[in-house]
Parts: C-alpha cells; sequence; structure tokens
C-alpha cells in the first residue's frame, strides 16, 4: 500500500509521464506488468489472450520515439488490457464465443486506433460473458474470470476480465463495454473504478455489436483520474461510426479537484431498492461524505426506473437477435457443414452459440415477431421515453445522483447460472443510464461485510462527464481507508 | 397503441409462453434445440416474460417511442472515396471461397 493508503499501483498517468520523460522504458513497464500477469493469471484467467509479443513490439517503438526526442502520447508506455469484443487487426477476437473462434479482424476499432496513437501498450485481449451477454464472465466459451479478492467469487460481467485484469494489477488501465452495466458492475465486484460514457461519446466502429442503441465503451482504472484520461484518449467524433457525436471527446478531467461544494446530489430511493444492507449503507455514508464536503444532498425518487429492468430485458435481446444474425458461417467464424445453405446455417449457430446467447436471440426474436412486435417491444420503447423524461425531472432539481451500483457484493461462482432472472436483476441499478444514454461511473467505497468491494454509482445527464468525474472524484478521497488490495 | 386490453384485464399478446413458441422462436432464428433445451428455455423464457408482464399491461396511449436515447439529428460525413477492406484479407477470413466469392451449400433445390 501506497502512503495514502488507497492505491499501490502506480497510476497510468505516473507511468506515461517517466515513460516520457525517459525516466523509464515502456520495455521494462511492460515487463513489470507481464510478471505480475504470469504469477496470478493462472487463478483468474482474465485474459482470452495475452499479447505478449505484439506489446513488446510496441514497447520498443515507443522508447525508441523517446530516445529519437519525438513526441509519444498521454499514454505513452501504458499497459492496457481490452475487452475481446474490441476488433483488433489481426489479432484473435472472439467474444468469447465459439461462433468466432480464430477470427483474425481486418481493423483497428477506432478505440485500438486511438490507444495506439495516444502511445498504449495492448497487453491482451480480456474474457466476457459470450457476445457481452451476462453479468458473471461465467458465459464465456474458454471458461470463467475469477475475482482477484476472493477467486471463488464472479468479478461481475460482462467485462469482468478486464474489471479483474485492472483489479489484479495486470494492467493500470482497461476498455470495457456497457449495455445494461457491464462495465459498471464488474469495477464494483472488483473494486476499481468504471465509467460508462454519453452514448455516442466514443466510437462503436470495431466494437462487435450487441444492442446497438445501448452499447457504449468506456474506460477501466484504478483511479478517477485516469479513468478520466481514458475517456480523453478514446472519445470524440468518429466519421466511422454514425452514432458518433459530432463534436471532441468530453473534457473528463477539466473539474477535477473542483469539489462538489453547492452541487445538488439527488440520492435515488430507486437505486437502493433491494440493496444488500451493507451495500446500502455504504451508498448512505457516501452520500454522507458529499455532504460534509458541502454538496446538498436530497432523497429523489424516480419510480420509472422501476420499469427499466423490463424494458431492458426486451429490448436488449430484440437488439441482439438482429445483431447477431449475420452469424451465418458464411463470411467468418465457425462453418457446420450441411447439405443445404438453411441447415448449414442452423447447424453452425447451434454448435458455436453458448445458452445465454440463445435464449437472448429467442427472447428477442419473440418480442419482435408477428403479434407481439407492439406488446413487448413497441412498449419497451414507449417506456425507454418515460425513463428519459423521469431523469429529466430529476435533474431539473439535482445535479447528480447518486445509488449502489449492484444490489450486492460478488457472489458466488455457479450461485445465479441456473437463473437467468435473478442474474439479470444484478444489473436493476446500472440500466436507467444506458436506457437514457446518460454517462455513470462506479467508484469503489469500502468493502460489504463479506470484505468485498462495495461500488458507489453517480449518473449525470448526457454530456456532463465533466461534472460527473468531479463528483466520482470527491467521493475517491472520501473513501474508507481499511480497502484492501487484492 | 393498437393492441386492446382483454376482458379479464390480461394482455391477450402476451399469453403465457408455449413450448410450440418456443419451437417457433427457434425456427426463425435457425437455432436447432434438443428435447430438453426446449423444455429448460421454455421456462425460463416464460419466467422472463412473465417479469415483462408489467410494461406489457402499462397503459402507454400517446407516449412516444425511443430508439435513439439523445434528441440528435444525423450525423453525415463528407461524401469522399476513401479506401475499403482489401479483398484477399477479407476473403482469408471465410469458411469456403471460391473464384474470390464466398462459398455456401446449395440455396434453392430440392429438398435434401
Amino acid at each position: 500500500m501506497s502512503a495514502d493508503g488507497r492505491s499501490a499501483r502506480r497510476t497510468a498517468a505516473d507511468i506515461a509521464s517517466a515513460v516520457a520523460a525517459g525516466e523509464e522504458s515502456a520495455a521494462a513497464v511492460l515487463d513489470a506488468h507481464l510478471a505480475v500477469i504470469e504469477s496470478r493469471e493462472p487463478d483468474l484467467h482474465a485474459f482470452v489472450s495475452v499479447l505478449g509479443d505484439e506489446a513488446r513490439e510496441r514497447a520498443a517503438a515507443i522508447d525508441r520515439s523517446v530516445a529519437a526526442g519525438e513526441p509519444v502520447g498521454p499514454l505513452a508506455g501504458v499497459p492496457v488490457a481490452l475487452k475481446d469484443n474490441l476488433c483488433t487487426l489481426g489479432l484473435a477476437t472472439t467474444c468469447s464465443s465459439k461462433i468466432l473462434e480464430g477470427w483474425r479482424p481486418p481493423y483497428d476499432a477506432t478505440v485500438v486506433r486511438r490507444l495506439a496513437d495516444a502511445g498504449a501498450v495492448i497487453i491482451g485481449k480480456t474474457n466476457m460473458d459470450e457476445f457481452a451477454m451476462g453479468s458473471s464472465t461465467e458465459n464465456s466459451s474458454s471458461g470463467p474470470t475469477r475475482n482477484p479478492h476472493d477467486t471463488a467469487k464472479v468479478p461481475g460481467g460482462s467485462s469482468g476480465g478486464s474489471a479483474a485484469a485492472v483489479a489484479a494489477g495486470f494492467a493500470p488501465l482497461g476498455l470495457g463495454s456497457d449495455t445494461g452495466g457491464s462495465i459498471r458492475q464488474p469495477a464494483a465486484f472488483c473494486g476499481v473504478v468504471g465509467m460508462k460514457p454519453t452514448y455516442g461519446a466514443v466510437s462503436r466502429y470495431g466494437l462487435v455489436a450487441f444492442a446497438s442503441s445501448l452499447d457504449q465503451i468506456g474506460p477501466f482504472a484504478t483511479t478517477v483520474a485516469d479513468a478520466a484520461l481514458l475517456l480523453e484518449v478514446i472519445g470524440g467524433h468518429d466519421p466511422a461510426d454514425s452514432t458518433s457525436l459530432d463534436g471532441p471527446a468530453p473534457a473528463a478531467r477539466s473539474r477535477l479537484g473542483e469539489g462538489v461544494d453547492g452541487l445538488r446530489v439527488g440520492l435515488c430511493a430507486q437505486l437502493l431498492t433491494g440493496a444488500a444492507p451493507d451495500v446500502a449503507a455504504r451508498v448512505h455514508e457516501a452520500a454522507e461524505a458529499l455532504a460534509v464536503a458541502g454538496a446538498r444532498v436530497e432523497e429523489v425518487s424516480i419510480p420509472e426506473f422501476d420499469y427499466g429492468l423490463s424494458a431492458y430485458y426486451l429490448l436488449a435481446p430484440a437488439e441482439a437477435s438482429s445483431n447477431l444474425a449475420r452469424y451465418d458461417g458464411v463470411r467468418y467464424g465457425l462453418r457446420v457443414d450441411a447439405p443445404d445453405a438453411a441447415a448449414m446455417n442452423r447447424a453452425t449457430r447451434t454448435a458455436g452459440f453458448g445458452a445465454e446467447v440463445k435464449r437472448r436471440i429467442m427472447l428477442g426474436t419473440y418480442a419482435l415477431s408477428a403479434g407481439y412486435y407492439d406488446a413487448y417491444y413497441g412498449q419497451a420503447q414507449r417506456v425507454r421515453t418515460l425513463v428519459v423524461e423521469a431523469f429529466a425531472r430529476a435533474y431539473a432539481d439535482h445535479d447528480v445522483l447518486l445509488g449502489a451500483t449492484a444490489p450486492t457484493t460478488a457472489f458466488a461462482i455457479g450461485s445465479k447460472a441456473d437463473d437467468p432472472l435473478a442474474m439479470y436483476l444484478s444489473d436493476l441499478f446500472t440500466i436507467p443510464s444506458n436506457l437514457a444514454g446518460h454517462p455513470a461511473i462506479s467508484v469503489p467505497f469500502g468493502t460489504g461485510d463479506d470484505g468485498l468491494p462495495v461500488g458507489v454509482q453517480v449518473l449525470a445527464p448526457a454530456l456532463a462527464e465533466p461534472l460527473l468525474f468531479a463528483v466520482a472524484a470527491a467521493l475517491e478521497v472520501a473513501t474508507p481507508q481499511e480497502e484492501t488490495v487484492p | 397503441m393498437t393492441v386492446e386490453n382483454g376482458p379479464a384485464g390480461a394482455h391477450p399478446s402476451t399469453a403465457a409462453l408455449s413450448r410450440a413458441d418456443v419451437v417457433h422462436v427457434a425456427r426463425l432464428a435457425r437455432l436447432d434445440l434438443s428435447e430438453d433445451e426446449l423444455e429448460l428455455f421454455t421456462g425460463q423464457l416464460a419466467s422472463v416474460l412473465d417479469y415483462a408482464a408489467d410494461v406489457a399491461a402499462l397503459d402507454l396511449t400517446g407516449v412516444r417511442p425511443t430508439a435513439h436515447p439523445l434528441p440528435v439529428v444525423n450525423v453525415l460525413r463528407d461524401d469522399v472515396v476513401a479506401p475499403s477492406l482489401e479483398r484477399d484479407i477479407v476473403l482469408a477470413m471465410a469458411p469456403s471461397v471460391e473464384d474470390d466469392r464466398f462459398s455456401v451449400p446449395r440455396i434453392v433445390g430440392e429438398e435434401p
């Protein structure tokens, strides 16, 4: 543990400045992280693939640039763990699915290009729930990832590999994708910072699609400032994504350190209902800490949030059933041979998709099918409008909202595997921000009765990232000191 | 809304999911299910749809649907020619290729 008791490890910002100044080589930074991976990865399985050789080449190139006096980016020499649904040119991208085994994308995702431009070193592709469908990283064709704080527990999901990698010190930064909470919930379970940006703030080009109107790429880090730095690197308009917002990256670090004096914080009842008592206690302590720091904390009720989970589990599977129609054994990935094309499609999809993906495809196909479209998909889209309008009313009186990230701390591996609905309920508090396209962040705040990390969630209106990170930074400063490093 | 509520207040379009529904949906989604999977998925999907019944039962007359969460208009790029993916690189990832094209088994003709 370092002197401030919060972070045993160096931040990305520290590493980048040391590498850029020539005080430390990117190669040495990489080797130190690969050594940690070698010792703990066999117990955790955070990675689908560790890219040791590619990363060494990249680190050497950065060191050559530093030696030559050339400019290096804001993440010079910083190892980054990348969720395996982000396309990497020529390097296997599997989405933890058998149907994409061996596929090597013909292009880089925009976020991958921007990481490279910033001098980052991609250290590996991380494990995930297949096609990002799950909340525990158990639905992976290569087996589950384990929580670095307790290997009998899940790391959360679907970006559980990236969360575990950052928590275990495999890399100071990670990228995940968040469709219904898939960055924030594993961040909470693993005791790291995880953030979902405003929809459209980060290009989705090269992110393998799950539910296109909800998916958003975002950062994992050990500190709020590092998460903000990573968002500034990956964000901003991209002509290759038609849903990318027409503007620069959010100035995520512009209000760090401003504090929360005079801010109006809404402690949201619906983001605590059903939370375990120890989790709820940490959220109340976080609210108290913000009040001590000068914020005006008031309770707020947003009953429309109660319909969010139902709407999400109609909308996301419907969009997924359409997006995943592309896995037909024709252009890439697995093909299981059969005498005619339709039989080949069926045999390929039946062999290539896992059970949860099949469930969601069927749920979505049903919600979109003739006779049910209006009752399910249409209704869910109207509920989405109710949630958007309810947020707008709440933000008339409050600058940000506060609640739990997940109802519990990390649960045991296998404990919800046979009950999809129970698994879905762990996304209860994260879904409203996805439905509205708003940014939200999970900040570690103490531990539960089981000693495992608790995440507190801050929600803000669209494009209010600077404010969101300012509040998150204030929470970070107030974090209870007994927090452990795994 | 175009769907009327039933006399008992039940929503006629969201009646309990049957095994036959799951067979139908699996066929639409091009998935083959074993008897065991059919049994398991019918129960699991029914429980999720049952949970979603609160949404299906809401009276949302006059509420417009949201497809995109933010009030943005189309963001259009300049219409300029740019390189696209190399054909050889793309075809290298295909399961089967013939004469620079994707190759698939017979699509039309008599049933096997």
